[in-house]
């Protein structure tokens, strides 16, 4: 009998022994890149090109000071990643707060239609809207111009979707005792749907900032004044500029991933739950 | 209908009371949401449509009907970027899932340390693609890349990855010294590189997603079964499998979307590796590859219109083709809900 159970005991060991070394190998493999994009950037450009220490001989912190002053324009595409970004936040905030109240709270004809058509939005592929988008800048006069970067992207079909869902959860009965209380409707989403509703603006700012922050596409079309451009398209441009000098080149995308690392490691849970809540929306 | 009652004879009308509680300010409170995605990803569409029937530089097209569709579809430049859209989707999805799925279940067997493991598997989703292809490229480079490293510690010739042309099966046989027939050569070696990296970077969101999808299963079906005898398997394949299909339906629909228009990835490590936009021999030449060179490089407006309306045409029919077949499947399948 005690035989038995400790085979069973046993097979059970090494049952979660197999399962921790499956998630581990897993964890290595997500995380093996920026060790090792961390460890090249310290290294000389002899030992980074022969990549056979693992660890660098000689800590060359001194390649970041390098690789910050190779790119002229590195706090320059900082401060244009970083007031792209929170523009664009800040503009999905207030925008989406505002339509998700009306489609959660108020009654008035067409409700359901219009918030089909922006919805709908969402199945829209990027690239058909490129093109018009594009030629529009060029009429606006807005190429190599911050509303280019920032005002296309100001309202987002999925935070107005994912606000929603959370503003309708919030009881009717407190909205009647408001009114009651005198209070209007701007008032009652001002003071209690919206701090009632933090997880879902946090989850909401977090994707838009970290999309604004990491798109491509978009800012390389409507950027030519190498001023203008943003970190991502800064960096891009610095590959040929760092030519096969790879410490610098991975300095510098160091020095581009640290905030939203910092930002992800402070804030994960919302990040997880938040995508999580939305894959498994009703 | 509800009969009336003492209290509601009272009360205005129906039709009085919904006239009264319509809030005309709603509109107000739309309006700039409304407005920016009106103007910035509805009204688009239609322009997109109209400028892929035309030819020319901006200001001065000119029509040409379906001109820029035939021209596309007679292309093979086109088919070739449609294959390519076609094997890496299929490298991406199929792996990102079922290594997701592999994950998922691992971690909902409430193993210690369940939420680090989360997060860490998570961190490369939120990394910007950019600067992860560079680093990625540098793994893959050929002279002094990790890959080769770790090829070189189990006796495997170097590869050159992203520099690669060569369809994989094509390089599988020549290890094994077999003939592999030119329809047979498979995605290049590049090609697949940049899947490896494309998995690398979404399998955490689907891990996410499922693990979530298992918590939501409820805990008492699991005791019934087990109480019924099933095994391990029996639960996977009876209760966990089905319960879980919305979700693995619904992480089919995004990935589908999401690698159909794959760019960022494929544009940076060309770059990083010293190639042309698709290259190696246009063998990453994909469907945003094909429409941002036209665009960019060639400035073909409306052509590369008519590439982004097909890829589009694409990706609905897809989804659809989804909703149909696979959605009103896992619909049957919901046990519990």
């Amino acid at each position: 009998m005690t035989i038995a159970l400790n085979r069973d005991r046993l097979i059970h060991i090494i049952k979660r022994l197999l399962v921790h070394l499956v998630l581990l190998t897993g964890a290595l493999f997500s995380l093996f890149p920026f060790v090792w994009m961390v460890l090249t950037s310290l290294k000389s450009y002899i030992e980074a090109s022969a990549a056979e220490n693992f660890f660098p001989s000689h800590w060359l912190f001194s390649n970041y000071v390098q690789a910050w002053n190779q790119v002229g324009l590195f706090p320059r595409y900082f401060e244009n990643t970083l007031f792209m970004a929170v523009t664009t936040t800040l503009g999905v905030l207030i925008t989406s707060s505002l339509a998700s109240y009306a489609f959660a709270r108020m009654r008035f004809p067409g409700r359901d239609t219009l918030f089909i058509i922006l919805l709908s939005t969402m199945m829209v592929p990027f690239e058909v809207t490129l093109i018009p988008n594009f030629i529009l800048m060029r009429d606006l006069h807005w190429i190599d111009h911050y509303e280019a970067l920032i005002i296309p992207w100001t309202a987002s079909a999925f935070s107005i979707f994912l606000l929603r869902q959370f503003f309708k959860a919030i009881p009717s009965e407190l909205y009647d005792a408001a009114v009651l209380d005198g209070c209007t409707h701007f008032q009652f989403l001002r003071s209690i749907v919206l701090p009632l509703s933090k997880p879902a603006l946090v989850t909401s700012a977090l994707f838009t900032f970290l999309g604004s922050w990491n798109s491509l596409m978009w800012p390389l079309l409507v950027t030519n004044n190498p001023v203008m451009r943003p970190l991502q398209v800064g960096i891009t441009s610095f590959i040929t500029d760092a030519g096969t000098e790879v410490q610098y080149l991975l300095a510098a995308v160091t020095i581009s991933v640290i905030p939203v690392i910092l930002i992800y490691f402070f804030l994960q849970r919302w990040f997880i739950e938040g995508i999580a809540r939305v894959g498994i929306r009703g | 209908m509800v009969p009336p009652t003492q209290e509601s004879r009272q009360h205005p009308t129906m039709q009085q009371r919904v006239l009264r509680h319509i809030d005309w300010t709603a509109y107000l409170y739309i309006l700039p949401a409304f407005v920016i995605l009106a103007v910035f990803h509805i009204f688009p569409v239609f322009y997109a449509i109209d400028i892929s029937l035309n030819k020319g530089a901006i200001n001065k097209f000119k029509f040409v009907g379906l001109q820029n569709y035939a021209r596309a579809l007679t292309s093979p430049d086109f088919w070739t970027a449609l294959v390519n859209t076609f094997s890496f989707a299929l490298m991406t999805i199929l792996a990102a899932m079922a290594l997701g799925l592999l994950f998922a279940y691992l971690l909902y067997q409430g193993v210690r340390g369940q939420s680090i493991y989360r997060t860490i598997y998570f961190l490369p989703y939120v990394l910007s693609t950019v600067g992860s292809s560079i680093v990625w490229a540098w793994v893959f480079d050929p002279s002094s890349g990790l890959a080769n490293l770790a090829l070189k510690t189990i006796g495997v010739q170097p590869l050159r990855w992203l520099i690669e042309p060569k369809g994989i099966f094509q390089l599988i046989g020549e290890q094994l010294n077999l003939p592999v027939p030119a329809w047979l050569h498979g995605p290049s070696l590049a090609l697949v590189a940049i899947a490896i990296f494309t998995i690398w970077q979404t399998v955490g969101y689907n891990i996410v997603i499922f693990l979530a999808g298992l918590t939501n299963i409820p805990g008492e079906i699991y005791d019934a079964a087990q109480i019924d005898g099933a095994n391990s398997f029996q639960l996977f394949r009876y209760i966990t499998f089905p319960l879980l299909s919305p979700t693995l339906f619904f992480v089919l629909v995004i990935s589908v979307i999401g690698s159909f228009q794959s760019f960022n990835q494929i544009y940076s490590m060309n770059i990083a590796a010293a190639q042309t936009l698709g290259g190696p021999l246009g063998t990453t030449y994909t469907m945003t590859v094909y429409m941002f060179d036209q665009l960019y490089t060639y400035s073909n407006y409306g052509y590369a219109s008519a590439i982004a309306v097909l890829l589009s045409a694409l990706i609905l029919i897809l989804t659809l083709v989804n909703f149909r077949f696979i959605g009103a499947r896992t619909e049957n399948m919901e046990v519990g809900e």
